[in-house]
């Protein structure tokens, strides 16, 4: 496969997994917001922190109200991360590979866009936000069904799981993080009614709390930090998208599980193992923040070896040149 | 022969529309006769179209138009700071072509193909056709797409010209002339394929009953030919499309051709030169390319032979070629075979080769570089059509009778400097088709591109591009000057 092709494929996944989770951070605030004891101001100001945008945000609004920061995070073009940003670039990727993914593909990732653009015009998205950050995700939900009806399970299928994987992982840790960042009235609302609500918006916003609630019962924080953080089975928590992404790195590659032939999948590895041998007591012991903040870059450089290991042009000298029909 | 383009035309809500108060003008027209009633070919059509209850046709242009906006096939319109995308304009009702009519002019644009590939052959290689004195020297000399790099250079097969798309008009007698040939990078194919599978969706019953030609198989057909091109014994030769990028105002086609073929889209980085060889990047290391077809003019194909600044092209693509160890289609130099004085040629060179008539004939022309052609030609400008012989997609264009006296004499000086550079013809009435206007039909200017392949044998899709000018009046169907389409039904014999 094209080097600059599977490059394509791959951010037009994350761009995807992106703008969902955008709309679940934005429907995890707007949750939390709800159940403020009255009196209490909102705080959106940490959804901005946890993007890691902060700056552009305070070089260009005036105050983290709500209006600020949704529009900011769904409808600002001039933030590349934003929901509308992210889909506009998921788009010009499937754009310029349109002839490597299917058509049923395209008219979805099409046509959210559409959908989010036409909202964007209008200036929609505040009123009836539960409704639109809805549509959003299932727009996104739709696409990853699409792709795996439809796509021919081949190289570009590894890339795109590799890119939808990796980017849930990163904004799985940054959904925990807005919990952290939420603050509490005061210290003794640990462990009480109110804290125990914001857990459960965090769990609703990962689309993980019925599932939770097999698994654990009740809403333990150091249970849903091991549910989100460590648990193999759940779709959207840390270690099952890495086993995800690993499985389709090593396809890739050819090199067996548990050895390693790239950059990324030592880092990856690496990473894995330290979530295996790591309790979760130790992770709350040690700083959840910090422990979130350390994964983020090491899921960065895991990125950093896919890009050296696959997209980068590579000398000649290099090369191991191949027919057709050898690569089929 | 960019198709990038004009708006979408706002549709007013239901009313009951029928062909009543339709005028001909004194036109041609596809659909109807003089007398109103409908041409044998599309009476069918004609009561299906009167018999929808009110609203519903102007609901299916509604719906095919959305069926084209979600599905991409759009292009970009700049201004006010955004970008916004708008659909190559599209109209539902179909331009019909009967049996017999599509037979004739089958046979016609296979002569006239394989007509232009003997002349480039020969150009390149003995000039047999200028030492004749069939076309004057010249001609050839001063053409801007005669490449001297090409001489000398043995296609496989001695074919050149693998993809043709021929323009075609009918003028008001009724008969169908050859407006152009394009023999470069023709494209619009893309829209014929997606304007069918548009109109099935919007219109299944209609269809249903009119016992249309398919188009589907033009991919199928495509990648066999390229796949034919492939330098010998190879069992699977890697072919691909190339393309200059997601800027070109054609990508839609070429990213459409390439998925319909299965085969791989490439760009100009995506290629090096190595062991002289073609190469990919791909990542597990460097693929070997056997065929490309090029969706790149000459001039950006090889900065090495051809313009030295291109970034667009592979360097040693053309040394490559010359050993015959990668395939392009279509070949390198074709463009001095539509170049449009050359154009008026091709009768002559149908008898030269072929000892023939030509089954299509040509529009008279006029070539200002012709001693006597060129003083009629000034004399008449408010009566020809003037064309400069190396633009296209309505550029550079001067229609007489449609024109300012600032105007005729501005094209006057500009002949008189370099006649070379313009040829023109008489003015057609182009034939007209019924569109929905302001939820109505009216009737409107059209022409018709069919797309030709030669490979092992020559073969022409049943069908083609039909343009439509939607601006009331005008004759140029360029998308770039506010032209659209229909679906072309060939109704099978």
């Amino acid at each position: 496969m094209l080097s600059r092709v599977a490059n394509s494929i791959y951010w037009m996944s994350r761009y995807i997994e992106r703008a969902e989770n955008v709309a679940r951070f934005v429907e995890v605030n707007l949750q939390m917001m709800l159940d403020l004891p009255k009196g209490l101001s909102e705080q959106w100001e940490p959804l901005v922190i946890i993007t890691g945008d902060d700056k552009p945000f305070a070089e260009r609004y005036h105050g983290a109200t709500r209006q600020n920061v949704i529009q900011f995070l769904t409808f600002d073009v001039k933030n590349p991360n934003s929901i509308l940003s992210s889909l506009r670039n998921a788009r010009e990727n499937a754009r310029t590979v349109r002839e490597a993914v299917s058509p049923e593909m395209w008219e979805q990732i099409n046509t959210c866009y559409l959908m989010v653009n036409a909202a964007a015009a209008r200036g929609a998205g505040l009123e009836d936000s539960d409704r639109f950050f809805g549509e959003i995700k299932k727009a996104s939900l739709l696409f990853d069904g699409v792709t795996d009806a439809t796509m021919l399970h081949d190289e570009g299928w590894h890339f795109y799981r590799m890119g939808r994987f990796l980017e849930r992982a990163d904004k799985t840790s940054r959904l925990l993080d807005v919990k952290y960042f939420i603050l509490l009235p005061s210290a003794t609302d640990v462990g009480t009614a109110l804290d125990d609500i914001q857990w459960a918006a965090v769990l609703r916003s990962a689309s993980a709390f019925e599932m939770y609630r097999k698994r654990h019962g009740h809403i333990e924080p150091d249970h849903i930090l091991d549910f989100l953080l460590l648990d193999l089975e759940f779709p959207r928590s840390i270690n099952y998208c890495l086993t995800q992404a690993g499985a389709s790195l090593h396809a890739v590659s050819g090199a067996p599980i548990g050895t390693f032939s790239n950059s990324a999948e030592q880092h990856l590895g690496r990473l894995q193992a330290e979530l295996a041998y790591t309790p979760v007591e130790q992770i709350i012991a040690e700083g959840l923040h910090e422990f979130l903040d350390a994964l983020q870059t090491k899921l960065n450089l895991i990125d950093q070896g896919i890009f050296e290991s696959f997209f980068t042009p590579r000398p000649l000298d290099e090369r191991r040149i191949f027919g057709h029909k050898e690569s089929q | 022969m960019a198709l990038a383009v004009i708006g979408i035309w706002r549709l007013r809500p239901a009313v009951k529309m029928n062909f009543e108060g339709y005028n001909c003008d004194g036109f041609y027209d596809e659909m109807l006769l003089p007398d109103g009633a409908a041409r044998p070919g599309a009476t069918l059509l004609k009561q299906k179209l009167e018999s929808l209850v009110d609203g519903e046709l102007l609901h299916r242009q509604q719906a095919a138009e959305t069926a084209l906006l979600q599905g991409g096939i759009t292009f970009n319109v700049y201004g006010d700071g955004a970008a916004t995308e708008r659909i190559f304009p599209f109209d539902v009702i179909p331009r019909i072509v009967e049996a017999a009519e599509w037979e004739r002019l089958e046979k016609g644009l296979k002569q006239r193909v394989y007509t232009l590939n003997l002349f480039l052959d020969d150009i390149y290689h003995k000039q047999k056709i200028v030492k004749d004195k069939v076309i004057p020297e010249h001609i050839i000399r001063s053409a801007r797409s005669f490449r001297e790099a090409c001489i000398g250079l043995d296609p496989p097969q001695h074919i050149w010209c693998h993809i043709t798309g021929t323009d075609l008009v009918r003028d008001r007698d009724g008969q169908f002339y050859v407006l152009e040939d394009n023999l470069r990078c023709p494209s619009g194919v893309s829209y014929v394929l997606e304007n069918r599978r548009v109109m099935k969706r919007t219109f299944p019953q209609v269809f249903e009953a009119s016992r249309v030609r398919p188009v589907d198989e033009y991919p199928g057909r495509l990648l066999d030919m390229l796949q034919s091109l492939a330098p010998a014994a190879l069992d699977s030769p890697n072919v691909a499309v190339l393309t200059p990028g997601i800027y070109n105002s054609a990508y839609f086609e070429h990213s459409f051709l390439a998925q319909q073929m299965g085969v791989g889209l490439v760009e100009g980085r995506d290629l090096v030169v190595a062991d002289g060889r073609v190469l990919m990047r791909t990542t597990k290391g460097f693929e070997r390319v056997d065929v490309l077809y090029r969706r790149i003019d000459d001039d950006f194909l090889d900065p090495q032979v051809f313009r030295s600044d291109s970034l667009l092209g592979v360097p040693g693509l053309m040394e490559v070629y010359k050993k015959g160890r990668v395939a392009l289609a279509n070949a390198p130099g074709t463009g001095i075979a539509d170049d449009k004085c050359i154009y008026a040629y091709v009768p002559k060179m149908i008898h030269y080769y072929l000892g023939d008539e030509p089954i299509i004939p040509n529009v008279p022309t006029y070539i200002c570089d012709v001693e006597g052609d060129c003083g009629y030609v000034i004399a008449h400008l408010d009566q020809l059509v003037v064309k400069a012989v190396n633009e296209s997609g309505g550029y550079g264009m001067l229609v007489g009778p449609h024109s300012t006296a600032v105007e005729r004499a501005d094209f006057a000086e500009r002949i008189r400097k370099n006649p070379r550079n313009y040829i023109a013809q008489p003015t057609l009435g182009l034939s007209r088709v019924p569109v929905i206007v302001d939820g109505g039909f009216s009737g409107r200017h059209v022409d018709l591109r069919p797309y030709i392949l030669y490979g092992k044998d020559i073969y022409v899709l049943p069908g083609g591009l039909t343009r439509v000018a939607l601006k009331r009046g005008s004759l140029v169907v360029n998308s770039s000057q506010g032209g659209g389409s229909k679906d072309t039904w060939v109704l099978t014999a």
